[in-house]
This record gives C-alpha cells, structure tokens and sequence, in this order.
C-alpha cells in the first residue's frame, strides 16, 4: 500500500489509508505540529491524531498545546455557542482537527507520478530490450533468409501441406498463385 | 423519506435491518434458513443510540467512541440520534466535535445529495437553539 511520497505534508486517499500523525515531543510539549524530533519518531503510547473519513472524532486534539488566545477562546466555548462569531468557531474547529472533510477528500496529483513513472519503466525496458537485440543475440539462422524461406515455400506446396484446409488450400494450383 | 429503513443499507447493502424480507415476514424473529437470533429493529437501534448520547454525564471518550462506532456502520443515523449526540457535544462544550459529526453525516450520505438537506433540515431546530452552526455557514464545506 506504499505510494510514492512526493512531500511528507502529503495526507493519503481513504483507499491507501494512510495515517497523518501530529508529531509531538516527548518532553515539553511543543506547539501543535511545527517542530520535529531529531529522529522524527512519533511516541505511539500516547493518544494520535489522524484524519480519517471514517473517523470523525480522533484520540486527540490537532492542537493541545494552547496559548492564551485559545484558552481564553475555549472559556468562551463553554457558554452559550449562539454568542460567538464566525471566525470563533471556525477558529474552534481549526484548534481541534486539522482538514475538514473537503481537504481530507481533495484530489491529488499522485496519479500522474505513477502514470509517468510506468512509462519511464517501460521506456528502461524498451532501452534493454533494444542493446539486447543488438548485442546478446547471437545472428539469425540461415533458414530465415528470403531465398530458404521462397524455396520453403514452394517445398510446401510441392508436398501439399494441409491441402483441405490449411496452406496449400489457399494455393491456386492451376493458375500458380495465392487464392 | 421519513422511514427508518430509507437510510439504511445505502448502495453497499449488506445488512438487511428493514422489516420487509424476501419471504415477506415481518416480525423480528428469524425464520428460513437465517440464525435463530433476535434481529434489532430500526426502531430499537435508533432508541438505543439516542439513549447512548443522551446519557447526562456523558464523556468525552464516550462519545468519541459513539461517534466513531456509529459512523462506521453502513447507514446514515437518523435525525433524533445526531440530534442527541448534538446536544451531547453541548454538555462536553465541544462545538468543533458538533460541525464535526455533521460533515461527517454528510460524508456518509455518499451519493444520495438529499439526504443531509434533509437531516440539516430535521435539525434545524436544534441548531439554532444551541448555536451551531453548519460547515456550509461557515464556508468549511469548499476547498
């Protein structure tokens, strides 16, 4: 289920299942998911965040690491939801996952990675088929030239190969041509 | 429209939870060569999920796992279940959790376009009693 990974932001289809881990840090938590670990290891004990279709409600945050804007933002949310803006719960929605369902669902261009990556295999293979002709074949048998093959020709004919149905059916015998 | 059994079994049916089978029985109980099990009806589901969000002092580990156990079977929840794990969301203080569920409702749907107009529109008075507002509202439903 590897596809080519062409930029780690990259979040996979559903079909390959891919999962988008926020990276945390072990010791102080550092904010959401801008800063990487030395060996880019993700500590699987703790709760992950993924994006999933069919996951709508992750083991975690997107960002847990709140400053005072988000704090003071997540008080507000504890009362009556009709008195915050637009911007607020989007704001809010953001705080917690990381692409809506349309992002999670967009379309990406990994198709036409792998549509040009067969054509460059068969383009190597045709190279090596092409030096293969050329120089590991040994010459071509001396039954294959044009005077052997007339001569096998008319040797088939003589002997009446298949005569109801096969070669020498398709040979006019009388008037000395194919029918 | 309003029946239970519309929303069920979408374009990849594999369960067979609506009342009417092939021999055209209709009580619960199992006949023909199927298991001797009691199925569920739409009905008993639908209550037991209501019941499930409705609990009072519900958390937020429990209605994760609601959410996401619900979202993976194949059909979409009808209005009074999404409408109890709304208000569930409303207990937790959760609003990102509630435009949540309702994107994801709509994913579900798949190809049936009319069915989350429909759900928004059995919702509608939830919504704005509570405040929430849909992904459409709030422009989160385009790229």
């Amino acid at each position: 289920m590897c596809m080519l990974h062409l930029t780690t932001g990259r979040v996979g289809c559903l079909l390959s299942k891919q999962v988008v881990v926020a990276l945390t840090s072990s010791g102080a938590r550092m904010s959401s998911h801008g800063h990487h670990e030395v060996s880019d290891s993700v500590d699987m004990s703790q709760p992950m965040y993924w994006d999933r279709l069919d996951t709508p409600l992750p083991d975690r945050p997107w960002k847990d690491v709140l400053d005072s804007t988000d704090k003071s933002l997540k008080q507000k949310e504890k009362g009556p939801w009709t008195a915050l803006s637009k911007e607020e719960k989007i704001a809010l929605y953001r705080l917690k996952f990381n692409h809506t369902y349309p992002e999670m669902k967009r379309p990406s261009h990994e198709w036409k990675t792998v549509i040009g990556g067969m054509f460059i295999f068969f383009g190597i293979t045709g190279l090596v088929v092409f030096w293969q002709g050329h120089y590991v074949y040994p010459p071509q048998p001396h039954t294959f030239g044009e005077e052997w093959q007339a001569k096998q020709v008319q040797r088939m004919l003589d002997m009446q190969i298949n005569p109801i149905e096969g070669f020498s059916a398709q040979w006019d015998y009388k008037n000395k041509q194919w029918k | 429209m309003t029946h239970a059994s519309v929303f069920r079994g979408s374009h990849k049916c594999t369960t067979m939870r609506s009342n009417s089978r092939p021999c055209g029985q209709t009580t619960p109980l199992a006949s023909r060569c199927y298991s001797h099990a009691k199925v569920e009806t739409d009905e008993e589901f639908d209550a037991r999920w209501v019941t499930y969000f409705s609990k009072p002092d519900i958390d937020a580990w429990e209605l994760k796992k609601g959410m996401n156990t619900l979202i993976g079977y194949d059909l979409v929840p009808e209005p009074k279940i999404l409408d109890s794990a709304l208000r569930a969301c409303r207990r937790l203080n959760d609003l990102a959790s509630a435009i949540r569920i309702l994107e994801a409702v709509k994913d579900k749907s798949g190809p049936h376009k009319d069915i989350y107009p429909y759900l928004i529109q059995e919702l509608q008075p939830t919504l704005i009693e509570l405040g929430i507002s849909t992904p459409e509202d709030l422009g989160m439903d385009k790229l």
